[in-house]
């Protein structure tokens, strides 16, 4: 029998590799270059070392390097815990779908809106401090450094805020593949406490299943710029932000330490993931070798409890950040200690409103165009695999994930070198180009469970009625797909409107968002006019999810098994 | 109408044949029963018989559809039926739009086409539910209606795949009954897979065991 979708597989592999592969090698290969000291454009043609010693000695660069290390392995390695914690001790009240319902919130708010909302409630003069003052007597904001502090604690935070629920809908879903309550009820006949259960069995089965996203939020957490930037120290700042600063620096040379700085930045990754893994060997012998051992263990349920409160008082803190971004927007006299305005007014948004509108043009053109090409492209692969009746090699799956696993300052300057050759840089295309790198792999992960848990069997009925692949795609499988397409979408939409460093590299600075907008404001002094940009930034990806539930909901009332009202 | 395989046989990724070559001939208004043991590749069969083989599997020998060899043909242009177990209907479409999904593209006027369907419909007990959503349907009139969608496409061959094991035993011998009157009585080739002895002496026609060459 002959291969079917031949055309179609060659076309998504052409358009993956040239459209998502090429710029990513590209990328590292011209940053790789420049790290070497080879950039023709400024005259420099000989590969040496020096950018590497220049590296080396810029000013605050050992202390950049530490506070990356620990803000990002420290930031995972909690989230981890703290979130399988909380997910065994609430497990069994918590289903798949109500918990995601419950997260959404926090995974569909940028980071960069979170990190404004938990400066605003962190500060010296945020909201803590100002329900904690009239106990402590304050009437002017205390003299603490609670956010940029030099150990990196605020970036932690805001990196948990966004990470834990992450992770908790990642593990929440794997254990949905595991026999969970079978599985504790036989630990527990056998007398082990639940919190052992938990570690000796469920674990050890759940830990495959999340690998991955583990290391993309590892990846991402090492190489976060943005919200470095609104949160963490600032003088000298983790090891991004200082190689984004030396990229843009006025003298042209810095980009020859910047470029070794970028790299370095990718081997931290590289070196990060690697330590995961052997760090996973020993867990396993040593793991198997307390399991053969046999005890029962006395129960460890007063940490899991211990965990799920720090998980509340978390998501506390993210709630009240989300909340403080529209209260300041529409403040107007605030001053401290007061825990609501004492007077309110819609200027700050009219007052700010020809910024505003255009940054959101900008940002709803750029989320539109990036997701609109994500999810076609991610629609016509998964069509491929099943008019060819194959699974997807492993290869394919690296393929998607890789762009969420470099971090993006380690490739995006390359990058940019690689456009001006061909023409492209500072343009609107550039950056859509450049956000679709981080937003494919998301539409494609979001969308290809659901695509698969189709019953094959219906395509096949359709297929035996005489409908061919075109009719079977457009009349079968998209109509009853609609929920979970749109929700990649909408996954997408969050994405994109997250992106920060792709739209800065790549539009030269003159693409405003409202992320680069909000970034930028968030050193400033007035809050009002941020609280603006950081809503509207939330807001964003939270009318997309909406959206997601309602257009169903609508288009399929009259069908109970599409509308998503369960039966 | 007839539907013969001549020396059917299906080898998995390995180069391991699943079953000994099988020569069959379903004439028209008959159900051939295909009985094995489970794990045996009945529903792979099927899927070669149909075209819907996964890939990596191979197949050798021919299907042939009223002696014109169809084993290069895609799925959609064998006109070959296919019933699973479960029915199946698509859940984006009312019930009227589920049969008159497989209608063929030859009968032609929106009132023609939709009188095929409410006629089906009054067949199968199904009167005034075109409107309806499949998922509000019973068991039996889900199934009824997914018999009806499939002999609608006017099928020359039909395949069923354990098509009653789902239903409750009232239910599974009115389902038998409607379903082996409809083949018969439009006079389609059927070839039906099962474990359940009481289908194939419902159906009445001949049983071909599927040998199974790989150890269990």
């Amino acid at each position: 029998m002959r291969q079917e979708g031949g055309l179609l597989r060659a076309g998504v592999l052409v358009v993956v590799g040239l459209g998502l592969i090429a710029p990513i090698a590209v990328g590292l290969w011209q940053t790789g270059r420049a790290a070497f000291g080879v950039l023709p454009a400024l005259g420099q043609n000989m590969a040496s070392l020096a950018p590497w010693y220049e590296l080396a000695a810029l000013p605050g660069f050992a202390t950049s390097l530490r506070l990356t290390l620990v803000t990002g392995l420290g930031s995972t390695l909690l989230s981890l815990l703290l979130a399988t914690g909380f997910c065994a001790a609430v497990h069994a009240r918590m289903t798949l779908s109500a918990g995601a319902r419950m997260l959404t919130p926090f995974l569909a708010i940028p980071h960069a809106a979170m990190a404004v909302g938990l400066a605003f409630v962190l500060a010296p003069s945020g909201w803590i401090a100002r329900m904690v003052a009239p106990l402590a007597g304050w009437d002017r904001p205390p003299d603490i450094a609670s956010v940029n502090d030099g150990w990196g604690m605020a970036l932690m935070i805001g990196l948990m805020v966004k990470e834990v629920p992450f992770l908790l809908l990642v593990i929440l879903s794997a254990l949905s593949q595991i026999p969970v309550a079978r599985h504790l009820a036989a630990g527990r006949a056998l007398g082990y406490g639940t919190g052992i259960v938990w570690i000796k069995i469920i674990m050890p089965q759940v830990w495959p299943l999340i690998r991955l996203p583990v290391w993309v939020v590892l990846a991402y957490a090492l190489s976060v710029v943005d919200m470095a930037i609104i949160l963490g120290p600032s003088n000298p700042p983790t090891l991004a932000v200082a190689v984004t600063r030396w990229f843009s620096d006025p003298d042209p040379l810095m980009i020859l330490p910047a470029s070794a700085g970028a790299l370095l930045q990718a081997v931290i990754v590289a070196f990060a993931v690697a330590l995961l893994m052997v760090g996973e060997r020993m867990v396993k012998g040593l793991g198997r070798w307390w399991i053969r051992r046999g005890g029962r263990g006395s129960s460890a349920e007063p940490g899991l409890w211990a965990a799920s409160a720090v998980v509340m008082v978390l998501m506390a803190a993210g709630i009240l950040a989300m909340l403080s971004l529209v209260v300041w927007s529409l403040a107007w006299r605030w001053s401290f200690p007061q825990i609501l305005p004492e007077s309110w007014s819609l200027k700050p948004w009219t007052g700010a409103k020809d910024g505003w509108m255009r940054a959101l043009s900008n940002t709803l053109l750029l989320a539109g165009a990036t997701v609109g090409l994500s999810l076609a492209l991610a629609i016509a692969w998964l069509e491929g695999e099943d008019r060819a009746r194959r699974t997807r090699a492993p290869w394919a799956e690296a393929l998607i994930y890789l762009p969420l696993v470099i971090p993006q300052i380690g490739f995006l300057y390359g990058l940019n070198v690689g456009f001006l050759q061909i023409g492209l840089s500072g343009g609107i295309w550039a950056v859509i180009w450049a956000q679709a790198l981080f937003v494919f792999p998301y539409v494609m992960i979001a969308l290809s469970d659901s695509w698969r848990a189709l019953d094959p069997r219906m395509i096949r009925a359709a297929a035996a009625l005489g409908a061919g692949p075109g009719r079977r795609l457009w009349a079968v499988k998209l109509p009853v797909l609609i929920r979970p397409i749109l929700t990649a979408a909408a996954i997408g939409v969050a994405v994109s409107v997250a992106q920060y460093l792709p739209t800065l590299f790549m539009g030269a600075g003159r693409i405003a968002t409202l992320t680069t907008e909000a970034v930028t404001l968030s050193s400033g002094s007035d809050r009002r006019v941020t609280g603006v940009y950081a809503t509207l930034q939330a807001g964003l990806p939270f009318a997309a999810y909406l959206a997601a539930f309602v257009i169903p909901a609508i288009v399929h009332r009259n069908r109970r098994a599409l509308s998503g009202a369960t039966s | 109408m007839s539907l013969d395989l001549d020396a059917l046989s299906i080898s998995s990724a390995n180069g391991t044949a699943l079953f000994e070559p099988l020569t069959l001939h379903v004439p028209a208004g008959e159900v051939v029963t295909v009985m094995g043991p489970s794990g045996v590749g009945k529903s792979t069969l099927l899927d070669a018989i149909g075209g819907h083989l996964a890939h990596g599997f191979r197949l050798a020998g021919k299907v042939r559809l009223n002696g014109r060899d169809v084993t290069g043909l895609p799925a959609e242009a064998r006109r070959i039926g296919l019933m699973f177990q479960d029915a199946l209907l698509f859940p984006h479409l009312s019930v009227g739009d589920n049969l008159a999904f497989g209608l063929p593209p030859g009968l032609r006027g929106g009132a023609h086409r939709r009188a095929a369907v409410e006629e089906a419909l009054s067949q199968a007990g199904l009167t005034g539910l075109y409107e309806r959503d499949p998922a509000t349907l019973s068991g039996g009139q889900r199934a009824r209606a997914a018999l009806m969608r499939t002999l609608l496409a006017e099928p020359a061959a039909l395949l069923l795949d354990e098509p009653f094991s789902k239903l409750d035993a009232e239910l599974r011998e009115d389902m038998r009954r409607f379903t082996f009157d409809h083949v018969m009585s439009q006079a389609v080739p059927t070839l039906m897979v099962t474990h359940d002895p009481d289908d194939a002496s419902a159906a009445g026609g001949p049983v071909v065991a599927l040998k199974g060459l790989l150890a269990p």
